[in-house]
């Protein structure tokens, strides 16, 4: 976004088409209705360029984001009369719950095993993300069981570490 | 229209946009203009300006309402991005606010009785939240036409601030009509005024600041 407001075209478009699936997914969730939500995705595009001046690059933008989103979201359902009587203040309860939450914790992860060394990384996603067992995880690798074990470990710890939380 | 045509129409446009300083610069600067201009041209500034700039009274008016329209302004500025609070800029306005009504309370305490009738309702109690509100309006329009160009995402809350800050910049303009100086007039009667324009944008945020 900020590449986009110094006048990136590419990257603005880049990031709009990296937008639209998240808010299709966070609209089509609450309204059940496909053409509506594919309409409020058009909306907010359209609110996220003709608004763009209000993004402060001081602020996280996946909050300015959701804001609009929610912001047409609600707009939506007082054009069409349901929940007549639910203010926009008050509306906080009924959006507060966030869908983007696994996604998020899904991208840290990402973000923090990153910063492993390539053959940990594997080994740790193996075993702590897809399931494998020890055993199976030493017959892919060609490892024996306890260096698997060792080697899991030591990746944990090291990834505690780097967030600041003592093992 | 597709989805996919939309982002490429949109990505399209890379015309540089408007900073919010500059929206505000100009709703702001225009709004203050034409009060400016109301007041000199329709009530008149007071006549014993130099004068009065003796008094710590004259510039503890000013102080005031400038304070608050600070705060008033450093509140709309959020609130006219999503995903941003006004939060402890809240506190602001009571402090100013507090200084003020502590100021008057000395100023009362310090009063012989004889004079606390004058020293609370001055010459011109009467007029002055609805020419404070009248002189406001200017700046209330300019501030809310700026705020439509961004995005307050809510708009109650952003309509209130938007009262605020034009009435306290309201006042202050007004503040150089009026020749009451006791702090005691200045924190009950131009708070008022304010509070008016406050609850004013609240009241109208609702429908003016949609998008």
């Amino acid at each position: 976004m900020v590449a986009a407001l110094s006048g990136d075209g590419a990257a603005y478009h880049h990031l709009l088409k990296l937008l639209t699936p998240h808010l299709r997914a966070y609209f089509a969730r609450r309204l059940h209705v496909g053409a509506e939500a594919e309409d409020l995705v058009q909306e907010t595009l359209i609110a996220i360029h003709t608004k763009r001046a209000s993004y402060d690059t001081a602020q996280p933008f996946t909050a300015w984001l959701h804001a609009i989103a929610r912001y047409k979201l609600i707009d939506h359902l007082r054009k069409s009369g349901i929940r007549k009587t639910v203010a926009l203040e008050e509306a906080g309860a009924i959006t507060a719950e966030s869908d983007s939450d696994a996604a998020e914790a899904a991208r840290d992860v990402e973000q923090l095993l990153a910063t492993l060394p390539a053959a940990k990384r594997a080994l740790l996603r193996q075993v702590k993300l897809d399931g494998l067992s020890t055993a199976e995880a030493a017959a892919a690798t060609g490892m024996s069981e306890s260096a698997v074990k060792v080697g899991v470990h030591r990746s944990l710890q090291a990834l505690m570490k780097r967030i600041g939380v003592k093992p | 229209m597709k989805t996919e045509s939309l982002i490429a129409r949109l990505a399209a446009d890379t015309a540089p946009i408007e900073k919010p300083a500059a929206v505000f610069a100009k709703g702001l600067g225009g709004g203050i203009a034409v009060a400016f201009l109301l007041v000199w041209s329709v009530l008149g500034f007071r006549h014993d300006m130099l004068h009065a700039m003796a008094v710590w009274g004259y510039w503890a008016k000013f102080a005031y309402t400038l304070a608050l329209a600070i705060a008033g302004f450093v509140i709309v500025e959020r609130l006219a991005r999503p995903g941003t609070e006004a939060g402890h800029r809240i506190l602001l306005v009571a402090a100013a606010f507090a200084l003020a009504a502590t100021g008057a309370l000395a100023q009362w305490l310090s009063a012989p009785d004889a004079q606390h009738a004058k020293l609370f309702f001055g010459g011109s109690w009467r007029v002055c939240v609805p020419l404070i509100v009248l002189v406001s309006l200017p700046i209330f329009v300019g501030v809310i036409a700026a705020l439509r160009q961004l995005a307050p995402t809510r708009p109650i809350a952003a309509g209130a601030a938007a009262g605020l800050l034009a009435g306290a910049a309201g006042a202050f303009v007004y503040g150089f009509h009026c020749n009451e100086s006791a702090l005691i007039f200045v924190s009950i009667w131009y708070s008022a005024g304010i509070a008016a324009m406050t609850a004013i944008g609240a009241l109208t945020g609702r429908w003016l600041l949609r998008w």
